[in-house]
């Protein structure tokens, strides 16, 4: 009788990539609720359509490149990349945005680079950009927290909505996002960014109803949700507190002193962190593993960067948010932070 | 006393980098005393059981031996002998399967048992203190003593290092999930340990040893503890339960917080280490003169219906013994020499056990399942978090499968110790270390092979100085006989003697005229034809 052959280790500690990939869009979960109780359900709408989009090009891209097709869904990489662009676009934008991005991030930023694991930017993000470039209008319109909403909007409107414009009342999503004195409404940070330029100081800026929480409705409770997501993360050994924690420092040291030398002119650093994308851009997108630095030390390093050029592009930059940006540009970096953190090896005179 | 040194004395445990945490599974064979075995009818005993040369065979096929007898001598380069692990016949001499990961034959003594198990006279030494230290040397040597933990680096051989040393290490962390056999014969045997310990202090000439177990055994801790007041060159360390605690370079690192250099030795940084196995063999051979003719082996895993630790003499075929603990193996069993992070499969199960053997474990596909299909690299970065030796197992695994050769020897390919945490980790399944293997196989190879070409290039080149000296030589001979004979020409001319040079003109002359004549026959004779 012979007996099997094997490669040692035969032990194994049973999590796949599969698992991680669950563990990632399960702790998404919290945010995605938030999101939806202050936007709405243009949330699941938008998820829909992007894990249709990345199942149909994931299965497109593998059968163009002549490779098992069940493999490439069967990772759950792609369904991570759809979430993620999902919740990262408006609400209620326009149904083509997001069939776009996502075919965009699969097709291109994925597949084009060679698959999992050796793209160099963070799909998702890439997507993000590309319509945030060519799209200024739709990305950036984000619904009314529904605290403030002047009408309220029911399934069957947002679908209406993000299909053909209108909900069935015939309200467009401009009429939508009028607040009560009849001017659009901005999320939190478009707004300070827009008065602080026109040299409003921070207090009469905060002054707005899209402030009456702590930092911006809803906004703040996102990021929270977001936050507590990313910590189950950690807990659950998917992700290391080096980029999270990178990232949130170069963030907040920086705006802190900032903002100390220029209290009336500068977003306050709680602002910074709990508006915008910063929980899930710290927490969930510069985490991805593909596309950030490899050892703990690089990891920590990438994170600050991130971290410091998310706080530059919203203090003097031309957007608004600036986490997607800050992300492909530390990916680009990723080379060079490898190569200068690669850890000294056993017996090469490091220190222990 | 430096400040490191006093943290040492003081029983400092440092840490080393990554390392991980795989179910231990020790309890499924560590609850029984170590059982002798029962003798087997037909023992196998490869030549080489250990690293470095064969000794040379001091026996033919019908010879009668006796358990203890010595089969082959010292040979070269640190060869150990083998011996007898039981009275009998030798039957067969000749190539046969050993227990390699590679499955391949060699050398193998066949001894057919006679069941009366007769030793040969032991010559115990009342004093080992009185000998030489060459001599301990020599005895530890003829009982065939390698080290006992993995690598089987002949024991003599790594104590005849004069070096001044720090400190002897006695591992006996055992980190391997499953293995239980140091932990047993610890217990067990803790003052044996202890006494070889001893000896082993008094040939490497140094003051002090530590004895290092892993948190996870308890009682050998104990069994230690109770004995070592008597000994104040011993000392105690319980290191943390991680895997690999027990690896050298990390055990090391736990102990003393230093680091051998890459491609250094312990004894280097002033340390030696020897397995408690080691030690406890080392006593027996040198205080009762009993060569290593059995050792304790783990047999465990779901597939045994009594997994426990056995005595069992060197050459017992892996099937006998598995035969006798209840084993019943499923469809696609794998048999395991070893751990299940550094074991490998056996492919057939006549391999015998021999010194470095120390579990064999035969898992159910439930307890350890097999491997799947590999995916791709998603660059997790988990495969580095746990590196001991702290390089980046996914640029390797990237670089070997690219055969970047350069690549890898900067991201220190040779440093990988091959404990198979990386690829525990791995969600996506990658073997990582079975690309390590390969592309150090495929590296060492390439270095043979240039090795081999520029001793073929330096043979070539040499041969071809020497044609090209002969040819010059050649040349300046011709050309000096050639002046001489002008020499001599001229002075015979001179001296109104015959021009040789007018002869060969003439002569060159005439046979022009020949050919002429002879071109204008022939040309005769082509008209007469084209007229006929
Ligand atoms: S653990 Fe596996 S998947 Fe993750 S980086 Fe290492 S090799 Fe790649
Ligand atoms: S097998 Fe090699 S690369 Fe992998 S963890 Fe161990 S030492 Fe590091």
């Amino acid at each position: 009788m012979t007996f099997k052959i094997a490669a040692s280790p035969h032990a194994h500690q049973r999590r796949t990539t599969q698992q991680v990939m669950r563990w990632v869009y399960l702790a998404l979960i919290p945010g995605v609720l938030v999101q939806t109780y202050f936007f709405g359900f243009g949330v699941y709408v938008q998820l829909a359509l992007a894990l249709l989009t990345a199942w149909v090009a994931e299965g497109l891209a593998m059968r163009l490149r002549g490779r098992p097709v069940a493999h490439a869904w069967q990772d759950h990489t792609a369904i991570v990349t759809a979430v993620l662009l999902a919740i990262s676009i408006p609400a209620l934008a326009p149904w083509w945005i997001i069939v776009m991005g996502t075919a965009f991030a699969i097709i291109v930023v994925k597949h084009v680079y060679g698959g999992v694991g050796q793209n160099l930017f963070n799909p998702a993000m890439a997507g993000y950009v590309l319509l945030l470039i060519s799209f200024p209008v739709q990305m950036t319109s984000w619904p009314i927290p529904n605290e403030l909403a002047q009408l309220q909007v029911s399934i069957s409107d947002t679908v209406s909505l993000i299909f053909s414009g209108f909900t069935q009342a015939g309200y467009n999503l401009e009429q939508l996002r009028m607040g009560a004195d009849g001017i659009t409404m901005a999320t939190p940070l478009d707004s300070l960014r827009n008065d602080l330029n026109h040299q409003l100081t921070l207090g009469e800026a905060l002054s707005k109803p899209i402030f009456d929480d702590f930092a911006g409705i809803g906004w703040a409770w996102v990021n929270i949700a977001f936050l507590l997501g990313g910590l189950v993360l950690i807990k659950q050994k998917i992700i290391s507190w080096h980029i999270p924690g990178g990232m949130l420092v170069g963030l907040l040291v920086p705006a802190a002193i900032y903002w100390l030398f220029n209290p009336d002119q500068a977003i306050t650093p709680m602002l910074h962190a709990l508006s915008g994308a910063t929980m899930l851009g710290a927490f969930f997108i510069a985490t991805d593993p593909v596309t950030a630095a490899t050892s703990n030390k690089g990891r920590w390093v990438f994170g600050l960067l991130v971290g410091f050029l998310v706080f530059v592009i919203r203090t003097w930059g031309g957007y608004p948010d600036a986490v997607a940006f800050a992300v492909l540009l530390a990916n680009m970096t990723v080379p060079v932070i490898d190569k200068y953190t690669q850890p000294i090896a056993y017996g090469h005179g490091g220190r222990s | 006393m430096s400040a490191a040194t006093k943290a040492i004395e003081a029983g400092h445990i440092w840490t080393f980098p990554g390392g991980i945490h795989p179910p231990e599974r020790k309890e499924l064979s560590n609850q029984t005393s170590i059982a002798p075995l029962p003798l087997a009818k037909d023992y196998y005993l490869p030549l080489k059981q250990h690293s470095g040369a064969p000794g040379e065979l001091l026996v033919q096929v019908g010879d009668q031996v006796k358990a203890g007898q010595a089969l082959t001598q010292i040979g070269a380069n640190n060869g150990l002998p083998v011996h007898a692990p039981t009275s009998g016949t030798i039957t067969a001499i000749g190539p046969g399967i050993i227990a390699h990961p590679s499955g391949l034959a060699d050398t193998v003594i066949t001894i057919t048992a006679d069941g009366n198990d007769e030793h040969i006279a032991l010559e115990p030494l009342a004093d080992y203190t009185q000998i030489s230290r060459a001599d301990l040397l020599e005895r530890i040597k003829d009982a065939g003593i390698a080290g006992l933990g993995g690598a089987g680096f002949p024991t003599a051989q790594k104590l005849a290092l004069q070096r001044p040393l720090d400190y002897l290490i006695i591992n006996g962390v055992e980190c391997e999930p499953y293995i239980s056999a140091d932990d047993r014969l610890m217990r067990e045997h803790a003052q044996t340990i202890i006494d070889g310990t001893e000896i082993l202090l008094h040939i490497a000439g140094c003051k002090k040893a530590l004895i290092a177990i892993e948190a996870n055994k308890p009682e050998a801790i104990a069994a230690f503890e109770g004995l070592l007041d008597k000994h104040p060159q011993l000392a105690l360390r319980v290191v943390p339960v991680k895997y690999p605690s027990g690896g050298e370079k990390q055990l090391i690192q736990l102990l003393t917080g230093r680091q051998v250099p890459s491609r250094g030795l312990p004894i280097d940084v002033g340390l030696v280490m020897q397995n408690v196995g080691t030690a406890f063999a080392v006593a027996q051979a040198v205080l009762q003169g009993k060569p290593l003719i059995e050792r304790v082996v783990t047999v465990t895993g779901e597939n045994v219906e009594k997994p426990g630790n056995y005595w069992v003499r060197l050459g017992t075929p892996v099937a006998y013994l598995l035969e006798q603990c209840g084993f019943k193996p499923e469809p696609d069993q794998r048999v395991i020499m070893g751990g299940p992070m550094m074991g490998f499969t056996l492919a057939d199960l006549s391999v015998p056990v021999v010194k470095i053997t120390n579990c064999i474990l035969v898992p159910s596909s439930q307890e350890l399942a097999p491997a799947q299909d590999e995916m791709a690299c998603i660059r997790c970065g988990a495969c580095a978090d746990v590196c001991p030796a702290q390089l980046l197992p996914q640029q390797l695994q990237w670089l070997a499968k690219a055969k970047d050769y350069d690549g890898l020897d900067q991201q220190n390919l040779f440093d990988c110790i091959e404990c198979g945490a990386c690829a525990y980790v791995c969600p996506s399944e990658i073997p990582l270390v079975h690309y390590y293997r390969k592309a150090k196989a495929e590296v060492r190879n390439i270095a043979r092979e240039k090795a081999k070409a520029e001793v073929a290039r330096e043979r070539f080149e040499a041969r071809q100085e020497r044609l090209e000296r002969e040819k010059q030589e050649r040349l300046e001979r011709h050309r000096k006989a050639a002046e001489a004979r002008k020499k001599a020409q001229a002075e015979a001319v001179a001296q109104g003697g015959d021009n040789p040079q007018d002869a060969v003109q003439a002569a060159i002359a005439r046979a022009k005229a020949r050919k002429a004549a002879q071109a204008a026959a022939a040309q005769q004779q082509n008209k007469e034809g084209d007229d006929a």
